[in-house]
């Protein structure tokens, strides 16, 4: 029994990401072909080249057709996969499974959601039938349970705990407005954050990630045939997922201000990658920072911040754009949105960029491993992915 | 001879403040958004309930949530009853409550235990009479031998009347009644010769009544009845007017609640209802009165309440004003099989227990999340088991009657959690650690399904 990853064996040689936000004019498939394209482009590859394809998306298609049809991929293997907010990152996850077990040489991980035809504000979760007793409780609702157990927990005034958030919100606009992709592009003053209007809890409009459409896509091979492609591959540490058996809902242990999920997935993924102190060796994060607490407690499972200090930290600077360790230097869910099969690949593109050093006005300097995360659920019920990456092997 | 076991009653916690409407003076209790007739006679029959198992169960009602589909059968199943429990439901008319005891009364003779449970929600035309002076209530009485009783039946009497006072057709919003001078030269005699039947069935003389729970659609058809029989203004029950309103066909019921609530062994009681026709039943309290009170009783549901409703969100609950949704998908009805398969638990509120490590789990389970045993498991129902607010937080985006929706995580006092819905609290009142029990209700109407399940309210 081991958990033995697949460190340095495979490597990401091309990317494409289309811009997040409403695309009014574009379908599911236009989103496809334009982050495809994109990233065939980016490897330098006839679309012919690519074995087998690992698509994601929460609900806005049923089967590898999807892509299929939209690509016209001719009678390829396409698998169409979904686990909820970590959709994208387990097509990334899968595919390099495959390229690292030999069966294909060149694979293709793909995430796409389209959310703004619905016309509902928020994520509309489509469920299987049910008895009616399910709980009904909105994502800002359930992750809005955080702040006041962490203000409880830490002895944080409800005040000083809403400035935090606040300044997660800051920071992440602050990185989205320098992204040309992003769905939201302008820095959002501190006081309109505060201000915004209640949604859940302690949560305004400003503490919730939005809604967008968008597609990313990624070509990976085994590392050793990286660069036939690129001269410039980013290589991949580790790969971690681990899903909740609902403990937090069952058992009266938990106390809200964790995600057990995220702490295991964490800890796993540095095992394999060889991470033994993660606030120093980690250059770079990109997290799940579907809404502002998220991203604080985050800090602290993924071993960023000790227990009960990361609002210091944050207040301190520590995770901006510019700090000793920058997370979301792409903006984040908060300025993209969260097209959900997307996401967990647009987060990799801006390891992509930032390890190849193309990120432009967002680059940090010289960064060496990156770590991507992506939660799905709620807290005490959820399903957490971590993968680390780097700019070179060993 | 047969008697009450047991009784219960239920008033919602909102009154409509009749002034503050514009409708007249004092108050009227309303079923809140998420309550109906079927969730207010459950409310009633747990309280009525305590150990007694009937192996009868009739449900009295003239808004029954189902034109089709038997709303008892919800009832006997929020309640637990056993599967081989016999149901009858009653409607039509705001006197089967009354006739529904008579006759549970009648079955308890015949040597079974009956649960009758009466639950209305009266919705009158804005502005009308009807909306004024009526209610909305519970309440339950368990029958069953005379040498258990709390109070036996010392005789009854009853009439039909054909007459068009009060009526409905189906598709109707609203009932209307015929001029009421006309219902008092009918119905006023009726009631009067239907008393005196009564009282001369139990070998009763008025004057030795110690209450008199006088209830009809209109009060004037029982108006005559107290100088008819020499009654002193002391012996006549309060009507409830003032503070909850004339409750369909728990009213007569919940008349006689009170009057339980504070009688002695000895005292006698004439209750009476006139709709379409009369019913009338003689009882005596006996030594054993004080042991079938429930927890609850009326006058501690009549101080518990919040007044400070909006009269247009009244009107929103009742379905009479439309108003603008949350951009959110409409509630999905729930699936006959999967209710069906877990009955125990949407209905009865039954989870389970871990036997080898002790942990509770709802919904139940079938490996434990603790321990991981699987099918150690034992069914624990926690209907009437308190809790506590671990966290919450105030939704204001999911689909409400009353928005915001206030969303906790309770912790059971005997152990279990469950993420649970909160109702009748006010959201800037709410605290963690505040007490709760939970409270069977209406969630939704999906696609014409009712959706019921439990939620926690604050204790009252």
């Amino acid at each position: 029994m081991a958990s033995n990853g697949i460190k340095d064996k495979v490597a990401i040689v091309g990317m494409g990401c289309t811009a997040f936000g409403e695309h009014w004019d574009k379908d599911t498939s236009d989103m496809l072909i334009e982050a495809a394209t994109e990233a065939y482009q980016s490897a330098g590859v006839d679309p012919q080249a690519v074995d087998a394809y690992w698509l994601g998306t929460f609900a806005s298609g049923i089967s590898g057709i999807v892509f299929a049809e939209a690509m016209k991929t001719p009678y390829k293997p396409v698998t169409r996969l979904e686990n909820m907010c970590a959709t994208g990152s387990e097509a990334l996850r899968n595919a390099a499974y495959a390229v690292a077990s030999g069966a294909y040489d060149l694979v293709m991980a793909v995430g796409v959601e389209k959310l703004k035809d619905g016309g509902y504000s928020g994520l509309v979760v489509p469920s299987p039938d049910g008895d009616g007793t399910e709980s009904s409780m909105t994502a800002p609702a359930m992750f809005s349970l955080l702040a006041p157990a962490y203000c409880k927990k830490y002895g944080v005034d409800e005040g000083e705990l809403k400035d935090v958030l606040s300044r997660i919100a800051w920071k992440n606009h602050v990185a989205g407005a320098k992204n040309p992709k992003a769905q939201f592009r302008k820095e959002v003053p501190m006081e309109t954050i505060c201000n915004s209007p209640r949604v859940a809890g302690m949560f305004g409009v400003f503490d919730c990630s939005g809604v967008a459409d968008g597609a990313a896509a990624a070509i990976l091979c085994r590392a050793e045939d990286a660069h036939k492609y690129t001269d410039r591959p980013i290589y991949l540490k580790a790969f971690s997922i681990a899903a909740g058996p609902n403990e937090g809902f069952i058992s009266e242990d938990y106390d809200f201000t964790t995600f057990k999920e995220v702490v295991i997935s964490a800890q796993d993924a540095y095992q394999q990658a060889g991470v033994t102190n993660p606030r120093e060796q980690i250059s770079m994060a990109e997290v799940h920072d579907c809404f502002t607490a998220t991203e604080l407690v985050l800090m602290e499972d993924m071993g960023f911040s000790e227990r009960g200090q990361g609002w210091r930290d944050v207040l301190e600077g520590r995770f901006d754009g510019n700090g000793p360790q920058p997370v979301n230097p792409d903006g984040g869910l908060k300025s993209f949105g969260h097209p959900i099969g997307a996401s967990g690949l647009r987060m990799m593109y801006e390891m992509w960029l930032q390890l190849r050093g193309e990120a432009g006005d967002r680059q940090i300097d010289n960064p060496k491993l990156g770590l991507t995360h992506n939660l799905g659920g709620q807290p005490g019920r959820c399903v957490s992915f971590v993968s680390i990456v780097g700019k070179d092997i060993g | 001879m047969s008697g009450i076991l047991r009784y219960g009653s239920y008033i919602p916690f909102y009154r409509l403040d009749r002034q503050a409407a514009g409708i007249g003076r004092g108050e009227r209790a309303i079923a809140s958004y998420d309550e109906d007739a079927v969730s207010l006679a459950v409310e009633a029959g747990r309280e009525a309930l305590g150990g007694s198992r009937p192996d009868t169960l009739i449900f009295a009602t003239t808004n029954p949530p189902y034109a089709e589909k038997l709303n008892a059968a919800a009832i006997a199943a929020a309640l637990d009853l056993a599967p081989q429990t016999r149901s009858l439901e009653l409607g039509g008319t705001s006197r089967m409550g009354l006739s529904g005891l008579s006759l549970a009364c009648d079955l308890a003779a015949a040597g079974r235990t009956a649960l009758v449970c009466a639950g209305d929600v009266v919705i009158g035309a804005p502005g009308g009479a009807r909306e004024r002076d009526s209610g909305d209530a519970g309440v339950a009485f368990v029958t069953g031998p005379a040498e258990q009783a709390i109070a036996r039946v010392l005789g009854s009497a009853s009439a039909t009347s054909e007459v068009l006072d009060v009526w409905r057709t189906p598709d109707a919003p609203f009932a209307k009644q015929w001029e009421e001078r006309f219902g008092v030269e009918v119905l006023a005699p009726i009631s009067l010769d239907t008393a005196k039947r009564a009282l001369a069935a139990a070998r009763v003389e008025p004057e030795t009544l110690t209450k008199v729970v006088l209830d009809a659609t209109n009060r004037r058809d029982v108006a005559a009845i107290p100088k008819a029989l020499g009654l002193k203004p002391e012996q006549l029950a309060d009507p409830l007017a003032d503070n909850v309103g004339r409750s369909g066909t728990a009213h007569a019921g919940l008349m006689l609640a009170q009057v339980l609530d504070t009688a002695a062994p000895g005292d006698r009681i004439l209750v009476l209802s006139t709709a379409d026709g009369c019913d009338a039943l003689v009882l005596e309290a006996t030594d054993r009165i004080a042991t079938g009170r429930p927890q609850r009783s009326v006058a501690h549901w009549v101080a518990s309440k919040r007044t400070d409703l909006p009269y247009n969100t009244y009107l929103k609950w009742r379905g009479i004003l439309p108003f603008e949704p949350p951009r959110r998908p409409d509630p999905i009805r729930p699936a006959a099989p999967v209710m069906k398969r877990h009955e125990r638990w949407k209905y009865a509120f039954q989870g389970s227990r871990c036997q080898s490590c002790g942990q509770g789990h709802l919904p139940p389970q079938r490996v434990c999340v603790k321990c991981g045993s699987i099918d150690q498991m034992k069914d624990e129902r926690f209907a009437d088991q308190a809790c506590s607010i671990t966290t919450f937080t105030l939704d204001h985006l999911a689909y409400s009657l009353q928005p915001p929706v206030i969303s906790t995580v309770v912790d059971f006092d005997c152990g279990g959690r469950m993420a649970c819905e909160l109702t009748d609290a006010e959201p800037k009142e709410v605290r963690i650690g505040d007490n709760l029990e939970m409270t069977f209700r209406r969630f939704y109407t999906g696609q014409g399904v009712h959706n019921y399940f439990w939620k926690a309210r604050p204790t009252r």
